[in-house]
């Protein structure tokens, strides 16, 4: 092996090198390679729902609702932005989150923190299984075991009403302080913070994540497909990895919801569920987790604006929009402006 | 690292239609080997059969001793034996320095990695950089391997390949698609591979066949017809048949 | 007991018979253009509206509204196709799957506004109701039907695609496109009367599954899993797959319901998961 030693390699090129290449010249401040640098855009990024806290008092509960769907959004961004698979069934973890937590608040065990970790390990627990089943096959027979899993959850939740209240919903909750101090509030302050904590937590490691050889090697799975096996790499293992992650994440959300709310209506398993957080998470842009939490935003604002209208035209304006998106806009909105920074950058230099 | 590969019967059938029959083949350590012969002759389900891109009909494969015949892909990779693609396979939406790290993180088991980013493995950059040199692509770096020009794109191919250092390098055509200068540019670096590297070609142009190989394998209609070296097989009058006989028939 | 076996064993083969007519077409389609298309029941469901309208508008027979449906379902998946469908043949599945999903939208909230939520009644000619006294069972007359025409359009379809030329030119484009092109067949013009046919036919089904399957705007959404599920599981591409696939979920779905009546459509949806995981490209693998 040690013909194929970086110095002997690099003797080789310098020996090949013709003068307009200069192998010592391309310092590596120059390469673009993902990389744990926060953007000032970033900073002032998560800077808005700290001020939202101060200029929008009368609004926590649906910024929290906000955060929570976002954090939701960017689960299913791990698995459909950045390795590629169609999932048209998360909502199922997302509800296992939010019916673990639930049920353990409702029969006793009010702690939020540990109540989140549980439902983070039932939903783990759960994507580990169906990822197996994931694997298999092509996209359409993916596309239809997710959404089988959706849909058995939901009937089976549904069926199973003297557990989870059925349709009528999990009532009841009772939520201790957060750290033992701050009550859960009816304006929703505790909410608020509890969930940006969370999600902010939660949004530090997916990007560490996201910019790590594995998130790399998810990337190539889904550019490459093909070529992975090629060079060495065991794509089932790493999607059976995410799946699990994104399965997590989506349990964890879920369980917030629950505990702030105190509530869990069967709506966090149903198909509606699923396909609106896909509509989120195209709207802003996959692949890029902020386009998550830029979906998130939009989408729920809108229908809080909006829905006093009748509900048929909201269901009208959303598929027009899904159709112009995928004919026009497929980056969503975050690709939009990253076109539109280019074509301003470009101008900038001719 | 020398590594022998072998094949025991090998056969390929698809329906009534047999792609490869009875092929058993030895590969020297370190040999300079050419797989050539007439469109169709089922040298590039050949090369699917020995990296494991299908499992064969029956026969086996022997890499270093080893039966690997139902060894998934990924794990003769791992095990040394590499190969490339005839139509360039590559991870389009990355750039060229992502895709040569991928494959560089892939051997050096670091893509259990979740903790810290790609820039911070300031050795994998330099691995990588260096291959890019040895290939000139260190200009293109930066650029994404969609919007690159198709020979760039052929040499990114070899470059990931060359990526998992491997014992045994299978190319499937490497020079097809890009003008001859380039190509013979490519041979020489193929050629300033580690002389323990065994190379085996699939290849049309037989002035670099005859100008690289050391050794040649003639594969028509799924059989091997003969085996031996360049001289021989310049000198073999079946060969020249074969080839002869396919230009008056086009 | 084995009387109310036959008659579930009955029921179950309609309403499969129902369930393949309807889905062929997305089978046929998706095999040849790669497009998951989860709009397809909005097909159905235009089908079903044309002739409630038909009936109750103009009072025409129920018998002549059928044919109305197809043509009307065809049509509108002929335009579709050549204005918007075709632009997606070469986008990812994510891609066509939200665009399916959008139209499925569209269609859902245009036939709430043109009908109302409600469900449809439909007044089925007296002939066909009730009940026929077959090798001393009671089959009903309307299934008995439904399963005549389905027999005969399959038949039908088998001709088409056997013996015809432009059934060949369909075989080819499924089977290899590029191939195809290489023959000098004009693919494109094989995908729109493919999709048009498919989408006919699916009207059709949506017309003579009022009765069975009932009709609201939430018909596409509702059913949705079900067409899909018969491509799925019998494979895209071909017609005996989705058949015998179709016939089983019939089956199942009606003997879980009857028999297993707490745990409903938990029957379908895990025997779907089963099959999928036995069989993860479909029961019947399409070629190359």
């Amino acid at each position: 092996m040690n013909a194929y030693s970086t110095t002997a390699l690099k003797a080789k090129a310098s020996a090949a090198d013709s003068p307009s290449v200069d192998a010592q010249a391309v310092s590596h401040a120059t390469l673009r390679l993902p990389n744990d640098r926060w953007k000032a855009l970033e900073i002032v990024f998560w800077l808005l729902p700290v001020a939202s806290y101060f200029f929008f008092p009368d609004y926590l509960v649906l910024i929290s609702q906000i955060m929570i769907v976002g954090l939701f959004a960017m689960s299913l961004d791990l698995i459909l932005g950045y390795a590629g698979i169609v999932s048209l069934g998360h909502a199922a973890f997302f509800g296992l989150g939010a019916y673990t937590a639930g049920l353990l608040s409702v029969h006793g065990w009010g702690e939020p923190l540990s109540g989140l970790l549980a439902a983070a390990i039932v939903a783990a627990v759960a994507g580990f299984i169906v990822s197996f089943l994931v694997i298999r096959g092509q996209d359409l027979a993916r596309l239809m075991v997710t959404l089988g899993i959706g849909l058995m959850l939901f009937e089976a939740a549904n069926k199973a009403a003297f557990i989870t209240g059925g349709v009528d919903g999990l009532s009841g909750m009772v939520m201790q302080p957060l750290f033992g101090a701050f009550e859960f509030d009816l304006v929703g302050k505790t909410a608020f913070w509890y969930s940006f904590g969370v999600l902010f937590i939660l949004f530090v490691v997916m990007r560490r994540v996201v910019n790590s050889p594995f998130g790399l090697s998810l990337r190539g799975i889904r550019e490459g497909g093909r070529r992975m096996p090629a060079i060495g790499a065991n794509v089932d293992r790493r999607l059976v990895a995410i799946f699990t992650l994104g399965a997590a994440v989506a349990g964890i959300a879920g369980a917030l919801l629950a505990q702030t709310t105190q509530f869990v209506g069967l709506d966090v398993l149903g198909f509606p569920r699923s396909a609106e957080l896909l509509i989120m998470l195209v709207l802003g842009g996959t692949g890029r987790l902020y386009g998550a939490l830029v979906g998130a935003a939009v989408f729920m604002i809108a229908q809080d604006k909006i829905s006093g209208f009748d509900p048929t035209y909201w269901q009208f304006y959303i598929g027009l929009l899904l159709v112009l998106i995928v004919l026009f806009a497929r980056g969503g909105i975050l690709g939009g402006l990253e076109k539109i920074v280019a074509r301003i950058k470009r101008k900038e230099t001719a | 690292m020398t590594m022998t590969l072998r094949t025991e019967g090998l056969c390929k059938q698809w329906g009534g239609f047999k792609a490869n029959t009875d092929i058993s083949l030895s590969f020297q350590p370190g040999a300079r080997h050419a797989l050539i012969g007439p469109n169709g002759a089922g040298k590039t389900t050949f090369i699917n059969l020995l990296t494991g891109g299908f499992p064969p009909s029956s026969g086996k494969v022997f890499l270093g001793g080893e039966d690997i015949t139902r060894l998934a892909q990924h794990e003769r990779v791992k095990r040394g034996m590499t190969r490339t693609f005839q139509i360039n396979t590559l991870f389009a939406g990355m750039t060229v320095l992502e895709s040569v790290m991928l494959a560089i993180c892939e051997r050096r088991g670091l893509q259990k990695v979740w903790w810290k980013t790609v820039a911070n493995h300031a050795d994998v950059v330099e691995e990588a950089m260096a291959l890019l040199a040895t290939l000139k692509l260190t200009n293109e770096a930066n650029s994404i391997t969609r919007s690159m020009a198709y020979g760039k794109q052929r040499l990114v191919e070899i470059a990931l390949a060359l990526a998992t250092r491997p014992g045994i390098l299978l190319l499937d055509e490497p020079a097809a698609g890009i003008p001859s200068l380039e190509s013979k540019e490519l041979f020489e670096v193929i050629a300033g591979l580690p002389r323990d590297v065994t190379v085996l070609f699939i290849e049309h142009d037989m002035g670099l066949v005859f100008r690289f190989a050391d050794r040649i394998t003639v594969l028509v209609g799924g059989k091997v017809l003969t085996e031996g070296t360049p001289e021989e097989i310049a000198a073999d009058p079946r060969v020249k048949e074969v080839y002869l006989g396919e230009a008056e028939h086009a | 007991m084995i009387g109310n076996f036959i008659g579930v064993l009955f029921d179950g083969i309609a309403y499969g018979a129902l369930l393949f007519l309807i889905s062929v077409g997305l089978s046929v389609t998706m095999g040849m253009m790669n497009f998951i298309n989860l709009a397809h029941g909005a097909f159905a469901m235009v089908g079903g509206y044309v002739c409630v309208t038909l009936l109750s508008k103009l009072g025409l027979p129920f018998l002549a509204t059928l044919p109305l449906a197809f043509v009307a379902a065809a049509v509108a998946g002929l335009v579709l196709e050549r204005t918007l469908y075709r632009r997606l043949y070469k986008a990812t599945h994510l891609d066509q799957v939200l665009f399916s999903i959008g139209l499925t939208f569209m269609a859902v909230a245009g036939a709430t506004f043109l009908f109302g939520p409600t469900q449809q009644p439909v007044h089925l000619p007296d002939w066909l109701r009730g009940q026929v006294h077959v090798l001393g069972l009671d089959l009903g007359s309307y299934r008995l039907f439904l399963i005549g025409v389905v027999v005969l359009i399959t038949f039908g379809l088998y001709l088409l695609i056997e013996r015809t030329r432009f059934g060949a030119q369909i075989r080819a484009s499924v089977d290899n496109q590029t191939a195809a092109e290489g023959l000098g067949i004009n693919v494109s013009r094989v995908f729109s009367l493919t999709f048009a046919l498919g989408s006919g036919l699916a009207g059709l089904g949506g017309g003579l599954g009022i009765d069975v399957l009932g009709l609201d705007p939430s018909f596409p959404v509702k059913y949705m899993v079900y067409f899909l599920l018969v491509v799925a599981v019998g494979g895209a591409g071909s017609i005996k797959g989705p058949l015998i696939a179709a016939i089983i979920l019939g089956v199942f779905d009606v003997a879980g319901k009857y028999y297993v009546p707490q745990v409903g459509a938990f029957v379908i949806y895990t025997l779907m998961v089963v099959l999928l995981i036995l069989f993860p490209f479909g029961l019947v693998r399409r070629k190359a």
